[in-house]
């Protein structure tokens, strides 16, 4: 919401306040001031001054010599304009002053035109800028004269021309909450910043006489759905003069960022900026043919249509509230006019709408047809219904006041009231307000702030009186929030809470997930984060599995919630590889989705030199190491995976990708990638370890060569021999493999042995060896070279 | 020649020949050949028998002597040599230290997650549970409970990702509050303070300052008595504690559905402490984190009695810290996990 500061004063006078001060203290007691811009930039030193003689230059046809009075002393300033005479008041820039070229600044000196001093400049009506419209007098080419301007007896000589021209606004814009409606308008921020600066607030009751117009007028509402329209008033200006609004008015409107129009459409604008309730004004001409007045306010048809102001066409539905006449909508309701009911320069009768519409609905129907307007961006935050009259009030006392039309006798307003003025109470107890916030802010304090919030008092039952733009307020804790935030939120103490009945205790995944990821990091792995919605192509290559489906995405890329780690990771693979980053180990702790669970997975992936399955189990034994579990991987042989390079377990699936998967991302070198599910991961590490006493006696070793099949595994002889080695047997130690022939391989084991409670005789080892061999032949494994 | 001659030849020839060694083995090799069991000395010494009873003891000493002087002279020269030849060898090792190292480097956590462990490290030291919640919420949790009813814009389609009519993607980690506040009634497990840091899903296109996904850091205290003065000095200590003790803070009203009092918790910006650049856009100040009173009607929709518990609730995005404090100028380098990004924290 911009502001401008001429038009706040006339409310409230800040006019002592800095600048600085202002944003600062606005700011914190709740609207934030996001910039400030003075209008007049980059214009500068110029003044009202008066031609107190021309004489041609000497050395030029074209150049005039003028003295110009501006104020206390006299300049001399050669210009080039004709149409300067003696007694002409024009703007001058002295010496050192900004004017605008080209829209840019640009800085005048003082100099020497042909041999005769200038120290200064005389302006035109761009060179300060202003448009024809603002100054219809003035003439193209020429130097402004304000003395043929229509507040000529306001001019004084070396005042500034920027503040008659009403050029020296500042406009500040705000940042509104979505509580505070009542600040989208000059006198709700006036009553802010009142509040905020204690300083007394002015908002004259608009005060509008009216004349009692023709019966035979017949203005009449019908409201069909009182729903969605808590009241519509509307009244008729007659014999009304179209024409430019004066430079006052229109000044204000830019100031806030309003093209101005005509009288009548800048009234409603001005009307809805002061009190924040937009206004629409219809030519009557345009309702029914002239031929009755008779509005009704009701739901669209579906697929009718209208014509915009904006010169487009609509289609509405039925959830959209329209202003129609007996056969047409003129109108949609708070959001934008028709192209064909609108005020045009001939229109003679118009009629003022000012009407309370649904926010919902109105928002809804504005997004529907595509066009926020200022006036639906005001009616979406929920506008209140009694300000309704005293903005069409105001819109009719400014008809009577710039003199441009007959106005309805303020008796006469059309006025549909579909709601119940209700007087809304709180209760204060200025303990319980100190209570809430920590502070000690004594009870007369606490009814001063009321006060000069606006804000009544009930003494008797000690509740504060809301009044009707005040809708925020309704608990106690309202009352705390508006004490709080005059009084000053840095006001009040900063004290820490005492704890001592909550025990944080760490869960134990929180800490897992720390100690997983470091694990990793000493991998060489580097942590990812990717986007938790992958396109259902992706997912589906992953894992088949019904995932979670976004009804509204940006697109069929990030349409459903991934159902696996693994296709954000390739996306992210193959996007690095394209980068030219050759290899690299990842990782990613995220969740995946299903219709009725969320579970947190670890992802890791690896690819490029020196990485293969071998290089990938590493690190999933390196992280198993790091909570003390068992390594339990079996064969595994679905997709995405390579079946013949896959492992897996209860809790997680380790191998190189299907290259049919990788072909999906034009990946060309192998991934080996590790899911894991954490909880389940966790689930498996043993709470405790208890300690085992250490060997006194020695240990007896023996190496194994075995001669077998290639088809048979390394994990089915580490069985063997674990199972049948007897209760001596420490440890079984894997160190070399190598093919023998096509089908025949070499397979070495290192075996320890040791007894507790003694020293192993040769025999004892023997005997169990012997075991272990006769288990392996009937596995068709059999000891090399016998 | 005379036994006595011999050795005195001896006795110079050995001086003379140690004298002109000048490596550990030349000098072991000389000692063998004087001392050694076959050594010259010896077979000298073994003609000693030949000798008189007078000469013999006299014979004896002379050889003494000598023996004496050559071990005395021997280790002297022996030691001298040693340490030149550590010398030499310590120089001839000289390597280059700046060829690089072997082995693999240290990877590292994303960013985000450097922050997250941060924040919660604080949040833990400062008695704070932690809690998690589903990112797949239904918008009883999202909205209705935390009083943002239909018909409230953030619930737009334009906003909000749907899943069904009352199932979204959660659009902000205060669901948890709803969530953690039913549980806590349920199971008489109030008091309570928590943390609840999570993934937060919006309509908002990828940009330099938006992400459809982004994370949150939820907090959440209810007890008896707390005060706004208690939100006040929690937040403070979180942020020295995050920032240093010369960072402050401003607590500047502001409202959301779900806290009343509510307030925007702005910090002095950390590039010009205060006085206005262009990182803080010369308000001097950066926005921080929304929180506030935890709106009575929000208590009693999750069953907390309202008369008896008060509580504050804060939220904060991880990114936005994130992107201060590495000076990430685009939100996108996040998601990419281009390596040569990754490898920077």
């Amino acid at each position: 919401m911009n502001l401008s500061l001429n038009w706040l004063n006339e409310y409230v006078d800040v006019t002592e306040v800095l600048m600085p001060d202002f944003v600062a203290k606005l700011t914190m007691s709740g609207t934030k001031v996001e910039k400030t811009k003075k209008l007049s930039e980059p214009l500068s030193k110029i003044v009202i001054g008066k031609v107190t003689e021309i004489k041609k230059h000497e050395n030029s046809d074209k150049l005039w010599v003028c003295q110009i009075n501006v104020g206390e002393q006299s300049v001399q300033i050669v210009t080039g304009a004709q149409n300067v005479t003696e007694g002409a008041i024009v703007p001058v820039v002295l010496d050192g002053g900004t004017v605008l070229r080209d829209g840019n600044g640009f800085k005048i000196k003082k100099g020497k035109l042909r041999g005769e001093v200038s120290e200064g400049m005389l302006c035109g009506f761009d060179e300060l800028g202003l448009s024809l419209a603002d100054v219809p007098y003035a003439m193209e080419d020429g130097i402004l004269l304000l003395s043929d301007d229509p507040n000529a007896d306001k001019l004084t000589i070396g005042g500034c021309a920027l503040e008659f021209l009403g050029l020296n606004d500042t406009v500040i814009e705000f940042e509104i909450t979505n509580n505070r409606p009542d600040c989208f308008s000059v006198t709700g921020l006036a009553r802010e910043v009142a509040a905020t600066f204690d300083s007394p607030l002015n908002i004259p009751a608009p005060n509008c006489k009216g004349v009692e117009i023709d019966d035979s007028d017949n203005l009449t509402v019908t409201v069909q759905n009182t729903e969605l329209c808590s009241r519509y008033m509307a009244a008729v200006v007659k014999n009304v003069k179209i024409a430019p609004s004066p430079r006052w008015l229109t000044s204000r409107l830019k100031a806030h960022g309003i093209r101005p129009i005509n009288n009548i459409v800048d009234i409603t604008n001005y009307v809805m900026l002061e009190h924040g309730n937009p206004l629409h004004a219809f030519d009557r001409r345009f309702i029914n043919d002239g031929k009755s007045s008779e509005i009704i306010v009701r739901n669209a048809n579906d697929g009718e249509q209208i014509a915009l102001l904006d010169g487009n066409t609509a289609t509405l539905d039925s959830s959209m509230l329209v202003i129609a006449d007996s056969s047409k909508p003129l109108a949609v309701a708070g959001v934008m006019g028709g192209e064909h009911s609108g005020v045009v320069d001939d229109t003679t009768d118009v009629i003022f709408e000012a009407a309370c519409f649904d926010k919902v609905s109105v928002r809804l129907a504005a997004k529907k047809i595509g066009r926020r307007t200022e006036s639906s961006s005001r009616f979406e935050k929920g506008l209140n219904p009694v300000n309704t009259k005293k903005s069409l009030l105001r819109a009719l006392e400014l008809v009577e006041q710039l003199g441009i039309g007959e106005v309805s006798s303020p008796n006469c307003l059309v006025d549909c009231v579909n709601f119940v003025e209700e007087i809304i109470k709180v209760s204060h107890n200025y303990e319980e307000v100190n209570n809430l916030l920590g502070s000690s802010i004594s009870r007369e304090e606490q009814l001063g702030i009321f006060a000069r919030l606006g804000l009544g008092y009930d003494e008797s039952t000690s509740e504060v009186i809301v009044p009707s733009w005040r809708s925020d307020i309704k608990l106690p804790c309202d009352l705390a929030e508006e004490v709080a935030r005059i009084y000053g939120y840095n006001n009040i103490p900063s004290v820490l809470p005492a704890f001592g009945k909550s025990v944080t205790s760490v869960l134990q995944s929180e800490r897992g997930i720390s100690r997983l990821a470091n694990a990793l990091i000493t991998k060489s792995c580097y942590e990812c984060v990717t986007y938790s919605f992958v396109s259902p192509k992706m997912n589906s290559i992953a894992i088949e599995k019904q995932p979670v489906s976004i009804r509204n995405p940006f697109g069929e890329e990030t349409s459903v919630m991934r159902t696996s780690l693994i296709p954000s990771m390739l996306k992210v693979i193959s996007d690095n590889i394209n980068v030219g980053n050759l290899e690299s180990r990842l990782f990613e702790i995220g969740r995946i989705y299903s219709p009725n669970s969320e579970t947190d997975m670890l992802c890791v992936a690896v690819y490029g030199k020196n990485e293969d399955f071998y290089s990938l189990k590493e690190i999933f034994e390196w992280i198993l190491e790091q909570f003390k579990i068992e390594n339990s991987i079996k064969r595994y042989t679905e997709m995405p995976f390579h079946p013949g390079r896959t492992a897996c377990c209860d809790y997680a699936k380790l191998g190189e990708l299907h290259p049919a998967v990788l072909l999906e991302y034009d990946i060309s070198v192998p991934v080996y990638i590790i899911e894991l599910d954490i909880e389940k991961f966790f689930a498996q590490s043993p709470t405790g370890v208890a300690y085992s006493p250490i060997a006194n006696f020695p240990a007896s070793v023996r190496d194994l060569s075995l001669v077998c099949e290639n088809s048979i595994e390394s994990g089915l002889i580490v069985e063997v021999i674990e199972k049948s080695g007897g209760r001596y047997l420490e440890s079984v130690e894997f160190f070399d493999v190598f093919e023998l022939s096509d089908n025949q391989k070499s397979l070495s084991y290192k075996l320890t042995f040791r007894k507790s409670d003694g020293t192993l005789t040769d025999e004892e080892v023997d005997k169990a060896i012997k075991k272990i061999l006769t288990k392996l032949e009937e596995k068709d494994i059999k000891l090399k070279g016998v | 020649m005379q036994l006595k001659e011999q050795l005195i030849e001896l006795r110079e020839r050995a001086l003379s020949t140690l004298e002109k060694i000048n490596d550990t083995k030349s000098l072991e090799e000389i000692r063998v050949a004087f001392l050694g069991k076959k050594g010259e000395l010896t077979s000298v010494l073994k003609q000693m028998g030949k000798l008189s009873a007078e000469e013999r003891p006299v014979m004896g000493a002379l050889a003494n002597e000598i023996r004496e002087k050559f071990e005395v002279l021997y280790t002297e020269k022996n030691a001298k040599l040693k340490q030149a030849e550590l010398l030499a060898r310590i120089e001839s090792e000289k390597i280059d230290i700046t060829l690089p190292s072997r082995g693999r480097p240290l990877g590292n956590r994303h960013p985000l997650n450097i922050v997250l462990d941060e924040l919660k490290e604080i949040f833990v030291s400062m008695g704070y549970n932690m809690v998690y919640g589903p990112e797949v919420e239904k918008t009883e949790y999202v909205f209705d409970l935390l009083n943002t009813p239909e018909g409230h814009p953030a619930r737009d389609e334009g906003d909000t990702f749907y899943i069904d009519d009352s199932t979204i993607l959660r659009t902000q980690t205060s669901s948890v509050q709803i969530r953690t506040m039913q549980d806590a009634v349920k199971n008489a497990k109030l008091p309570l303070a928590i943390i609840s840091p999570g993934r937060v899903y919006r309509c908002d296109e990828a940009d330099a300052t938006h992400s459809p996904i982004f994370h949150q850091c939820e907090g959440l205290v209810i007890d008896e008595g707390l005060t706004f003065a208690n939100l006040k000095g929690t937040l403070e200590i979180f942020f020295k504690r995050l920032y240093g003790d010369d960072i402050k803070l401003r607590f500047r009203p502001h409202q959301f559905p779900y806290t009343e009092p509510s307030a925007e918790v702005d910090l002095s910006c950390f590039k010009c402490s205060g006085k206005g650049c262009r990182f803080c856009k010369g308000e001097g100040w950066i926005e921080m984190l929304g929180c506030g009173m935890v709106h009575p009607k929000v208590l009693q929709n999750c069953g907390v009695d309202s008369q008896k518990y008060t509580g504050f609730a804060f939220g904060m995005g991880i990114e936005r810290i994130t992107l201060m404090r590495y000076e990430i100028d685009d939100m996108r380098f996040l998601y990419e996990n281009d390596l040569r990004f990754l490898r920077q924290f």
